[in-house]
């Protein structure tokens, strides 16, 4: 075998899911006894292309290696059989089988056609310690913690003669502690020789276990680099696209003038914690103000605004509107004191797809528009055509399906959902996302007005010009912490970049900036 | 067809039959088909056009009409109830073990609903408080169910009933109107209602179509699914004990055997997908309705019964092939 060939090599891969590339001439090239970061924001295409990998999709276009062998996976048997295997964050185990049952499940060694089991525990118990672990392989998977049954499905990895291992977000579920004993496991993969590609958004893991990084963007190939030496500004700046030309202003429809914020504020969010995704968050916002929060994905920004929002359970922190602490059990106490919150995903938690215009845009104000349970249609015609008018909202009629409206304008009754309650505090979880450019500004439009006219805002985006021209502070996320408040002119695509990286509010360094941008 | 108006008539114009047989699949598939039996039966069947048969017809569909009513409310949650006939053989036995023991027809009826329409809710406090599976938790009632109706009535044992007053529930007429028809207008009606114009309807939809963002516009999706269980539970109830008038006698062993199969046909036939988020009442009528009247085409016109179950093995099939969700 020549030594100087990579293990894993991936160049041009293109994936067209019904017109729409999800990957269009993506590049990878995974060493021997390499621990190779994938990152990348939403729909940056790491995902696809793991699948790509480990044989569960076919590609549209580019070739792949192994060992320099052009290779072409038509499943996940076939890729696990040369060795490549995923290893994925929701544990695909039998719970009521035996480690050592799940770790050959499928390939159990056989004797006369009967299960060898002393052959397959002991098999079994080799690979566990291979791994480091003391695991007993005739312990019931399900008597195992979380972390544990991890691992067991890292050792089924391991048992292909697995060459080249993902890793996709192994952590999301572990605790500290347990995220070392991964940790331990990854490194003795690494020594033996194994590539391994890890998938995560935490910066301290990557920073801690990879030896390079391989940067997605929108399906597209930005850059592969060490990361010994890579300063996380620079990645940060890698995964959203920019450079320093673009660190300007003019390309959002906010208007922009100073915001001075109520003195007294409207609600206040106190040491919200939830296990590893939310540590003792607190933020204020004032009547009047929009209060931007930036981070990258997984950052927190979501989970504090559903733990205001009451979507979630949290372990501790408290909520206060207008002074008042604010018992929030439900989405719906929520609602009750005064909140509303566009979540981030239109599909999976915003539309109720074979609805209409009409029957999605009042169904939270449904309580106030019906008499003894039944809805006053005069009521509700005026209030839908006040809004469809005021917010421009195109479709046939109130009577058409919304999953038949554009993404812009469902955007825009989800919005209606909540601004015909009259709201104290609205939460936007990236309001402008998937939309057009037109929808877009005048939804951002919008907010300024409601916002002008007394409504406290908090307005999470990914959109750094989004932040610096509609925010009048801005919040920044960072592995489930708020590590900087910027105001004023501390404001700017790239004090927040800084602080997305380095989690302070720093301003960024001028050449470390201009370098990034001769990087692209 | 070429008549229609409205938004529809751009869907339909597009395409050419096929589509536009498509787009009004769900709709009035089920209307046409029914229209074609009746046509067909009033041409071919003897004494099939005769207000007789209708009354017949309207009778014989009653139980499955009621419990399908309630069946495809549950099934709009995305939700199935299986426990429909043993809910029946409870209200049945317990009502017939009370008569019989001498308590007033009127507090029996009520208490068999009560214990019906509170089965119903246990079974939806189950699937929403603990998350275990529609069809597991009902599937457990329908078992256990049928024990505990056996239960009641000591042991399963037939138990004769000769209450006139509880005889006019299965026998009495208001004018030319079975009671028990009336009673099935009349739920048909309201459900209709409060799917179209309550406030509950629209929650039974939005759970059933999107029960995340359901949650966060703040509907409470708990409450919402109980409720819809224990409603299935009541009209299971009702429709046990007009199984019982009936008969004038309750048999825990038989009242309601399979009717979840045959209500769950009818809300299929009639346009509810069973992934939830649409309810459409009256087309679940018109489903017990083609069920009903293709049973009668083959009792009346002599050909072997059997034969009805594979066409209408064949109707729910098409009908499911009719509604498939359509690839964008």
């Amino acid at each position: 075998m020549m030594t100087n060939v990579p293990l894993l090599r991936m160049e041009g891969i293109t994936k067209i899911f019904g017109g729409y590339k999800a990957l269009d001439g993506v590049a990878l090239t995974l060493e021997r006894g390499e621990v190779h970061a994938l990152v990348g924001e939403n729909g940056a295409g790491k995902s696809t292309l793991i699948k790509i990998m480990t044989g569960a999709y076919g590609r549209d276009g580019g070739q792949m290696w192994l060992d320099g062998q052009s290779v072409n996976f038509r499943t996940p048997e076939d890729a696990q059989g040369a060795g490549v295997v995923a290893v994925y964050q929701e544990v695909n185990l039998l719970a009521y089988r035996t480690v050592a049952e799940n770790i050959y499940l499928g390939r159990e060694p056989r004797r006369f056609g009967f299960v060898n089991w002393k052959k397959m525990n002991a098999d079994a118990r080799e690979i566990l310690e291979r791994l480091g672990l003391n695991i007993d392989p005739r312990a019931t998977l399900g008597s195992l913690n979380i972390a544990l049954r991890q691992m067991v499905a890292i050792a089924r990895g391991v048992s292909f003669n697995a060459k080249v291992v993902v890793l996709d977000e192994p952590t999301s579920s572990l605790t500290e502690h347990e995220v070392s004993i991964l940790y331990d496991v990854v490194r003795r993969l690494k020594a033996e020789g194994v590539g391994v590609v890890y998938i995560s958004h935490r910066f301290d893991e990557l920073y801690t276990v990879c030896d390079r990084v391989t940067v997605l963007r929108d399906g597209r190939f930005v850059a592969t680099r060490s990361l010994a030496g890579l300063e996380k500004i620079d990645l940060v700046c890698m995964m959203l696209g920019k450079r320093r030309e673009e660190l300007r202003q003019g390309t959002t429809a906010f208007r922009h003038i100073e915001r001075r914020g109520d003195e007294a504020p409207l609600l206040r969010a106190e040491n919200l914690t939830r296990g590893r995704k939310l540590n003792d968050v607190t933020i204020e916002a004032a009547r009047g103000e929009i209060v931007g929060m930036a981070g990258l994905l997984g950052s927190g920004r979501t989970e504090t605004a559903r733990a205001i929002f009451g979507a979630d359970r949290i372990e501790r922190g408290e909520v206060y509107l207008e002074g008042k602490r604010l018992n929030l059990r439900t989405p719906g106490d929520a609602i009750d004191a005064g909140l509303a919150f566009l979540s981030e995903d239109r599909k999976a938690e915003g539309i109720i797809p074979e609805l209409s215009v009409r029957e999605n845009l009042t169904l939270a104000a449904l309580p106030a528009l019906s008499k003894m349970g039944i809805v006053n249609n005069a009521r509700q015609r005026e209030i839908v055509e006040k809004f469809m008018k005021r917010l421009g909202i195109k479709a046939t009629s109130a009577d058409q399906k919304i999953r038949e409206l554009s993404g812009g304008n469902q955007q825009k009754v989800l919005l209606a959902r909540w601004l015909c309650k009259n709201p104290k505090f609205l939460i936007l979880d990236e309001p402008t996302r998937g939309i057009d450019i037109g929808a877009k500004g005048e939804i951002q439009a919008l907010v300024g007005e409601l916002a002008e006219a007394g409504l406290g805002v908090l307005m999470i985006s990914s959109e750094l010009e989004e932040l610096v021209e509609g925010s009048s502070r801005v919040l920044v996320m960072r592995d489930g912490e708020c590590v900087a408040e910027l105001r004023g002119n501390q404001i700017s695509q790239d004090s927040i970049i800084h602080a997305m990286a380095e989690g302070s509010a720093v301003q960024a360094d001028q050449h470390v900036a201009d370098d990034v941008s001769k990087q692209f | 067809m070429q008549q229609a108006t409205g938004i529809n008539s751009t869907a339909a114009a597009r395409g050419g039959v096929m589509s536009s047989l498509a787009a009004y699949g769900p709709t009035y598939g089920a209307l046409a088909a029914l229209v074609l039996l009746i046509v067909f039966n009033a041409i071919f069947t003897r004494n099939f056009a005769t207000p007789d048969n209708l009354w017949n017809t309207l009778l014989q569909m009653t139980p499955t009409a009621l419990v399908a009513t309630g069946m495809t409310l549950v099934i709009a949650t995305g939700g199935i109830d299986l426990s429909v006939g043993s809910v029946m053989a409870i209200a049945s036995a317990l009502a017939a073990t009370l008569i019989a023991g001498g308590t007033g027809v009127g507090v029996a009826a009520l208490l068999a609903l009560a214990v019906a329409c509170g089965c119903g809710a246990l079974n939806g406090a189950l699937i929403s408080g603990f998350r275990i599976q529609p069809i597991i938790v009902t599937l457990a009632l329908l078992i256990a169910g049928r024990g505990a109706a056996q239960v009641i009535s000591q042991g399963g044992q037939l138990i004769p009933l000769n209450n006139p007053a509880f005889g006019y529930l299965g026998r009495g007429y208001v004018g030319p109107v079975p009671a028990q028809v009336l009673i099935m207008i009349v739920v048909a009606v309201v459900a209709v209602f409060v799917m179209r114009r309550s406030s509950f309807g629209r929650y039974v939809v939005a759970v059933g179509g999107n029960e995340a963002a359901a949650r966060l516009a703040g509907i409470k999706t708990h409450r919402t699914k109980i409720t819809v269980y224990a409603i299935s539970g009541l009209l299971a109830g009702i429709a046990g004990l007009i199984e019982t008038a009936r008969l004038g006698a309750s048999d825990a062993a038989k009242v309601g055997l399979n009717i979840e199969l045959d209500a769950i046909a009818a809300v299929v036939v009639g346009g509810t997908p069973l992934t939830g988020g649409r309810a459409t009442v009256g087309g679940t009528i018109i489903g017990a309705l083609i069920m009903q009247i293709i049973s009668m085409t083959f009792i009346m016109n002599d050909i072997k019964f059997s034969w009805s179950l594979v066409l209408k093995a064949a109707i729910i099939l098409i009908a499911v092939y009719v509604q498939r969700p359509k690839v964008a």
